[in-house]
């Protein structure tokens, strides 16, 4: 490539995706893998029916029966007939058109986030699209991956294409070493306290720099996954010998010689030295602590041992509704707040590196007797490999309730509701009003901290136990 | 949905940052269909726990009306939900004006046949004082001239729309026609690929 412009990662990913690109029309992308589940697909099926046509490429759609499913005896019927009939109309949906479905029970079902990466479905390189937001977590094996809507779900599925633009490219730096009970959800949450809850809208973001080179890669997964919560359309770290150790020898990926001929492809995707993003932003690692949020969006976090801020002119009007809904004041102090509830799940923190760390944490600790304590795994495998490793029986003694997998609590559309007022620090991503069951009042943390906060009953600082 | 020109009052919803999981909460997205949404747009805004109106919140006020909804920053933020979308368009909106939109929503909103428009934070900022002193202030927005203006008023605005997704709202057309298409691209796509996967 001498001479070449030096191009970026999302760039040359994005390029060699693109299927036709006229002037004053948005790109014809091509999409590799599609996932899909009950809550976003059913109306994108009705769709197809209604224009009379099939999937073009039923290979490369996979569905999973995740956000509405209950976390408790899923061997039963589910009992919620709204849910039920929702999940029945996957399985029929996928059955008709034929597609790959890991319904409930099935040994590969899961957060949908979760089990892409999990099974080796989501790869490098790839475009790769979900009827949900989180699907930016994909982009921390290297893929362009992001949530689209229904009707879009039915333009994959009908053409495995997507009309869409290309955006704008932001770059975030992290350098030097995390700091001790600092995990990389704290680094997320950090740099969305920066950058604000819209600052990167319009962007897709590629995190680099030497703190992600070092970051496992679920713990890079919870970096990615969060990027939507700053407004972007996703966020990709480069691959490398960490990605490639990930993956190799899962279930889905290619093997053999097909798999050196990827892995030289994907060394080559790096952004080249040189190349120019519309924004860029730097930040220094050793500035991070553990971070938790007092208000009803992401962007609003501070370090554990701060006060909840006191702000500046029209955003005042926003913090005095945030605080009125969460029952806090401004400047009071975060450590100390009695709680009620733990979740430690999502597909922000419910892989098995998060379910070891609370596990390693508890162990020979209790939960504070007036709080739930809910983990709830991202996938059957997970929860089958933690059982393997005996942290069921490590969270039992402590007190915690171990589920069986799903989205949970993280949205309550299934029973798992945090009750209106109760205060719950959560592992998952978003502390909008009612988010997590109406009336809930979320904390958003890393599972260290959940941890921590289950232990004392009350918001506390990790750092303090290790 | 065809959209051309419309003129109408307005709702004013001078809050930023609301987010998808406001415009329909998560456990009203069980329906397996687009419509009926409606109903339960701003739900917990709207109604209290015994289901009551919220007089306060401003789709309860009678003085408000239209189907041009004007709102604060970062409208839309958060889920990928295009349940959000539709409950606005079966609650009866058309038009939604902001200072800043969530990417995900305003492709969702394209995708009804809603028009996502985004204007100036200081043009927002008087047309929400314009509503507030008059809520029987009429708008009229021009699709084909891109262009909001309030009627009577020395207020105007261009504003942009992608060419594309113009001519998909003027003629009712929508991807999938489009992309439909595009089989032969994609095949030869497919077959030329740089990668083995
Ligand atoms: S865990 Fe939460 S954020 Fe993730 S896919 Fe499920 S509902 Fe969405």
């Amino acid at each position: 490539m001498q001479g070449a412009a030096p191009k970026t990662l999302f760039d040359k990913v994005w390029d060699h995706h693109i299927v036709q690109a006229r002037a004053g029309y948005p790109d014809v992308l091509y999409i590799d893998r599609h996932f899909i589940h009950e809550v976003t697909s059913p109306q994108a099926f009705d769709g197809l029916r209604r224009r009379g046509i099939g999937v073009a490429r039923p290979q490369q759609t996979i569905a999973t029966a995740d956000h509405n499913v209950p976390t408790q005896n899923q061997h039963l019927p589910i009992a919620e007939p709204l849910s039920r009939f929702q999940v029945d109309t996957l399985q029929k949906n996928c059955r008709e058109f034929g597609v790959e479905l890991f319904g409930l029970g099935h040994e590969k079902q899961g957060i949908v986030h979760v089990i892409g990466p999990e099974l080796g479905i989501s790869l490098p390189g790839m475009t790769i699209v979900c009827g949900d937001s989180h699907t930016s977590t994909h982009g921390a094996l290297g893929a362009i991956a992001f949530g689209i809507g229904t009707s879009q779900v039915e333009q994959v599925l009908a053409t495995q294409t997507l009309l869409a633009a290309r955006p704008k490219t932001m770059k975030i730096e992290i350098n030097g070493p995390l700091g001790k009970g600092v995990l990389s959800k704290d680094l997320i949450l950090f740099i969305i306290s920066q950058i604000t809850t819209s600052g990167a809208t319009g962007h897709f973001v590629e995190y680099c720099g030497s703190t992600i080179r070092q970051l496992s890669m679920e713990a890079r997964m919870t970096i990615c996954n969060m990027s939507i919560e700053m407004g972007a359309r996703g966020g990709l770290i480069a691959p490398d010998d960490i990605t490639f150790e990930y993956l190799r020898g899962k279930a889905y990926v290619p093997q053999g010689a097909d798999w050196e001929a990827s892995v030289r492809w994907w060394k080559g995707l790096a952004s080249d030295p040189g190349a120019t993003f519309d924004t860029e932003y730097r930040f220094d690692a050793a500035d991070i602590e553990p971070m938790i949020t007092y208000g009803t969006n992401p962007g609003m976090g501070v370090g554990v041992r701060q006060h909840i801020p006191r702000p500046s002119g029209s955003h005042h009007a926003e913090l005095d509704k945030a605080l009125h809904y969460m029952g806090l004041q401004e400047r009071e102090a975060l450590l100390g707040q009695k709680i009620d509830y733990v979740f430690i799940g999502s597909c922000t923190n419910s892989r098995i590196e998060d379910l070891r760390l609370v596990a390693n944490f508890v162990k020979n600790k209790h939960k504070a007797p007036h709080v739930n304590a809910w983990i709830v795994p991202g996938s059957q495998a997970v929860e089958q490999q933690a059982r393997a490793e005996g942290l069921d029986r490590i969270f039992a003694e402590a007190g915690f309730d171990l589920r069986q997998p799903g989205c949970s609590a993280c949205l309550a559309m299934n029973e798992d509701k945090v009750p209106a007022g109760k205060y719950c620090v959560s592992t998952s991503n978003r502390n909008f009003e009612g988010r997590q069951g109406p009336g809930a009042r979320t904390f958003l943390a890393s599972p260290l901290t959940a941890a921590a906060a289950a232990v004392t009953g009350s918001i506390s600082d990790v750092r303090d136990f290790l | 949905m065809k959209f051309n020109r419309l003129e109408s009052t307005c709702i004013p919803l001078p809050m930023e940052n609301v987010d998808t999981d406001q415009i329909i909460p998560a456990r009203f997205l069980k329906a397996t269909t687009r419509e009926g949404f409606g109903e339960n747009l701003f739900r917990d805004w709207r109604f209290d726990n015994a289901d009551q109106a919220i007089p306060d919140f401003i789709l309860n006020n009678p003085q408000y009306g239209g189907q041009v909804l004007v709102a604060g920053k970062n409208f839309g933020c958060g889920s990928s939900r295009e349940h959000a979308a539709w409950a606005l368009v079966d609650y009866g909106f058309r038009v939604i004006i902001s200072s800043f939109f969530a990417d995900i929503f305003r492709h969702n909103a394209l995708n009804n046949s809603l028009l996502p428009i985004q204007v100036e934070a200081d043009f927002l900022d008087t047309l929400f004082q314009v509503i507030e002193r008059d809520a029987r202030s009429v708008v009229e927005i021009d699709l084909p001239a891109q262009t909001l203006s309030v009627i009577g008023q020395d207020l105007r605005t261009d504003f942009e729309i992608d060419g594309y997704k113009k001519e998909c709202l003027l003629n009712g057309y929508d991807d999938i026609d489009y992309l439909l298409q595009r089989g032969e691209a994609v095949r030869h796509f497919e077959q030329h690929k740089a990668y083995v996967f």
